[in-house]
């Protein structure tokens, strides 16, 4: 990929430049136009409401309006906030949210940095939002920020361990840390996705599979309160600390908080997709080969790739709609108690069965 | 040519540079009125009541703690999930060992509260026990 584009463009620094924009403007930036409202939409159809209507054909122009308000909204800076760290915050947590979108490949022909360590960097770089949310909540020198950002900060460090785990599991039976790795050893159809048992030989592919359903099921959990998504949304609970940690942020700083956000929680349903679902290739073989179009095959896979990332995030809005908040001692007793010894039990039993 | 992880340093200089540029032109557009009330934080309307800087829970240390060892742990068995399978049964025995160990520090927080978020209720049963004893020593 970066061949073709330093050829198009006979420059090496501005083509990595403009591979990097890429994601953002073609990908993140319009998924985030279309997921605001989709939420919107989701949850007043959930609830029997119409949602918005009145911008356009049934409200699809209302995120665009938004976004019109909020740069036309004044920055309120309070005089008693910690200056520096306030302005910095937010640059800390969208670069955190986007630099995890480097190591994801959205095709065969698309990824921004093939590391070998590419799992490790995508929970590191991950964490980088806790330290934005703190500086943020802390810097605000108020009581709901402040509540908001020791509460989200306490959740997020914890939820990472069975993330953590599962994704060990998930090396342990790969034999490797590279995502564009990951994705290509799922290839072919379905049943050599990760989630019915990988490509593992005999009985060892079934013995798997209930496994995976566990893994899987306590990595949605976890990730899912990681992004401070509901039923783990307590450090922005609305009733009770108005916005959580960005309450004091107004204007373009807020929506740079929304927007790293909903970039997190496509991130993590990536991570899912290429760790258990197959990353880019299709369930069903590709036309492009049939066919005998070889450009066709990496649309093919972009399209089944983000098709598979944005289940998942239909699937989070979905939850939020569903099920009510949980409070803080069960949050973290779901943590302690139930997913981290969950998860250890399924590293070691898949410890064992890829033995065989 | 940039190596790997130059390409990974343009992407987070992009983030940056994105949220500078959205933050710079709402600059150009946005009104800038400040007043008194808009100074303060806020609080629901009121005026600020005392610091925010309370006392907090010692519970967010805990969980930080026991964070800090569980993270630690998970990255020093990222290289042995990779290689475990070339060592056979013996290699898997050796990274069961090191989290069996881990476990045994979690079950001993486990049974001294340390995971319960609330404060641990006191055991209506031995509480009663012991007054029970008082009452003995009295008379």
């Amino acid at each position: 990929m970066y061949d073709f584009l330093v050829n198009l463009v006979g420059n090496n620094i501005v083509a990595f430049f403009i591979a990097a924009a890429l994601p953002l403007f073609l990908f993140i930036l319009p998924y985030a136009l279309l997921a605001v409202l989709a939420e919107r939409k989701v949850s007043a159809h959930m609830q029997d409401r119409l949602g918005p209507m009145r911008t356009g054909y049934h409200g699809i122009l209302q995120t665009v309006a938004d976004i019109l308000k909020l740069i036309q909204k004044e920055d309120l800076r309070a005089s008693s906030t910690d200056k520096s760290l306030f302005n910095f915050a937010p640059y800390l947590v969208f670069m955190g949210s986007f630099a995890a979108f480097a190591v994801l490949p959205f095709s065969s022909f698309f990824i921004g940095s093939s590391i070998d360590v590419g799992l490790f960097y995508f929970l590191a770089i991950s964490s980088l939002v806790v330290a934005g949310i703190l500086m943020g909540g802390w810097s605000s020198n108020n009581k709901y920020s402040l509540l908001g950002a020791m509460r989200s900060v306490s959740q997020i460090i914890s939820y990472e361990i069975p993330t953590a785990v599962v994704v060990l599991t998930m090396v342990m039976i790969t034999g490797s840390l590279n995502l564009h790795t990951i994705s290509d050893q799922q290839t072919a159809f379905f049943w050599n996705w990760n989630i019915l048992g990988g490509t593992l030989p005999g009985i060892a592919k079934f013995l798997l599979i209930p496994l995976m359903l566990g893994a899987f099921i306590i990595i949605f959990i976890s990730t899912l309160a990681e992004v401070n998504r509901t039923p783990f949304d307590i450090p922005e609970a609305e009733s009770e600390l108005v916005a959580g940690f960005f309450t004091e942020y107004s204007g373009m700083r807020f929506a740079m908080f929304f927007l790293a956000e909903y970039a997190n929680m496509l991130a993590v349903s990536f991570l899912i997709t290429i760790l258990f679902f197959g990353g880019y290739h299709s369930p069903l073989g590709y036309l492009g080969n049939t066919l005998g179009v070889e450009w066709l095959v990496p649309i093919e896979q972009f399209f089944w790739f983000a098709s598979k990332g944005l289940i998942f995030v239909l699937i989070q809005m979905w939850l939020r709609w569903t099920l009510p908040r949980l409070r803080v001692d069960q949050l973290m007793t779901v943590c302690w108690k139930y997913l981290i010894p969950y998860s250890i039990a399924i590293l070691l039993l898949v410890g064992l069965v890829t033995l065989i | 040519m940039l190596t790997e992880f130059g390409k990974i340093f343009v992407f987070i200089i992009l983030a940056g540079a994105f949220v500078g540029i959205a933050i710079f032109a709402a600059m150009l557009i946005r009104p800038k009125r400040p007043s008194h009330e808009k100074d303060l934080i806020y609080e629901c309307g009121e005026n600020p009541e005392g610091s925010p800087w309370v006392k907090f829970n010692i519970r967010f240390y805990v969980v930080a703690l026991i964070f800090l060892i569980f993270d630690v742990e998970i990255v020093l068995l990222f290289p042995w999930a990779l290689v475990y399978k070339t060592f056979g049964f013996y290699g898997f025995v050796a990274g069961a060992i090191f989290l069996l160990v881990l476990f045994l520090g979690m079950a001993y927080e486990w049974r001294k509260g340390d995971l319960e978020w609330a404060r641990p209720k006191i055991n209506r049963l031995e509480l009663n026990k012991l007054l029970e004893k008082k009452e003995q020593q009295v008379s």
